[in-house]
């Protein structure tokens, strides 16, 4: 039996369900269509196969996710990264800051950002533009989102358009949702598959 | 219009830019039809799902309370969950009371989620589709109180 990852790692674990997968050979017709929109459908993930126990919630949110995260203009890719990297420390899903953390670092080919947040949390100390994006996606994923007007003035002042928060909002908004599926549906184990 | 749009209210400037992610909240309109009044709505009827997501908003936006009341109020057999719309409470029955119990778990310490309440859902005879649908709910609901927050901090920056 692997061991349970508990603390922030840029290693990818393993992510082991609680609920039993839907078995791709048994889907309905409409599991299949669900499953169809996910990036990669020779290989689907135990993630995926899980969330097709609610196939119309599926439906949607796979193109939302994606549309989110990497829709052209707007927000850096990085600087999305960085807002879901906020939102899976408040919530502590490792799994899902493992994958996005490293993909922060494969974008801005370095690792200081990230070490920092996984040593300090939410008392992260960064350079200012990424300071203001950190400290606003940690307000806005707590219960209930603390985020205030002045936490937009730091953003504007760290020079990011009204297109470039509304992105940034996003980003944190669907981490709120993605990071309440894998850490409550699933647990981190350590190696690869 | 969307949802979060008709809660936001008219203004030119915020309007403008939600254009610009058009799809974004065309998606996440229908991801809320489907978790709030889906056609297949398993164990979790449409009622009680408008009862979570008023719990829900009670407890992390407030300005979310009226839509939620009068989706509850015009959902047939939404008056039979309407005690259980308000934080704190607690039904008798087993299986409803396992339900709510992890609704609010997942609305303010998703980080506290362990095994035990999925077994927990499990003993109290909550299926497996239901559990996840119930985690979509709670979890769109988190997302969209969340919007609505980020929206109108922008909408109101001048």
């Amino acid at each position: 039996m692997s061991e349970v990852v508990h603390a922030f790692t840029v290693e990818i674990p393993v992510w082991r369900p609680y609920v039993t997968p839907v078995d791709l050979a048994q889907a309905t017709a409409e599991q299949q269509d669900a499953l169809k929109v996910t990036p990669s459908n020779t290989k689907v993930s135990d993630y995926v196969l899980v969330l097709a126990h609610d196939p119309e919630s599926l439906t949607h949110r796979t193109p939302l996710f994606n549309a989110i995260m990497y829709g052209a203009g707007g927000l850096s890719r990085s600087e999305r990264e960085l807002g879901a990297i906020g939102a899976s420390v408040v919530n502590r899903c490792i799994y899902c800051a493992a994958v996005h953390a490293s993909r922060y670092n494969q974008l801005t080919k370095s690792t200081e950002l990230v070490e920092e947040v996984f040593r300090a949390g939410a008392d992260a100390r960064l350079p200012a533009r990424e300071q203001a994006i950190y400290n606003f996606a940690v307000k806005l994923s707590r219960c209930p989102p603390e985020a205030d007007a002045a936490d937009i003035e730091r953003l504007r002042a760290a020079g990011l358009s009204e297109l470039e928060i509304l992105d940034l909002v996003l980003a944190i908004a669907i981490f709120g949702w993605a990071n309440r599926l894998m850490h409550t549906l699933g647990e981190p184990v350590a190696g690869s598959d | 219009m969307t949802t979060i749009e008709n809660l936001l209210g008219a203004d030119a400037r915020l309007a403008t830019l939600l254009g610009q992610r058009r799809t974004i909240m065309e998606l996440t309109e229908a991801s809320g039809t489907a978790v709030l009044t889906p056609r297949e709505p398993g164990g979790l009827p449409h009622g009680l799902r408008a009862a979570i997501a008023l719990r829900a908003a009670a407890v992390q936006d407030e300005e979310l309370m009226a839509h939620y009341r009068a989706m509850l109020e015009a959902c047939p057999g939404g008056v039979g969950f309407a005690a259980f719309a308000v934080p704190g409470t607690m039904p008798e029955d087993a299986r409803l009371a396992a339900i709510l119990r992890h609704a609010d778990l997942l609305t303010a310490e998703p980080r506290q989620a362990t095994r035990d309440d999925i077994e927990a859902l499990k003993a109290a005879g909550v299926t497996e589709p239901d559990i996840v649908r119930l985690a979509e709910l709670c979890a769109f609901l988190a997302y969209q109180a969340r919007l609505l927050m980020g929206f109108r901090l922008l909408r109101n920056a001048r």
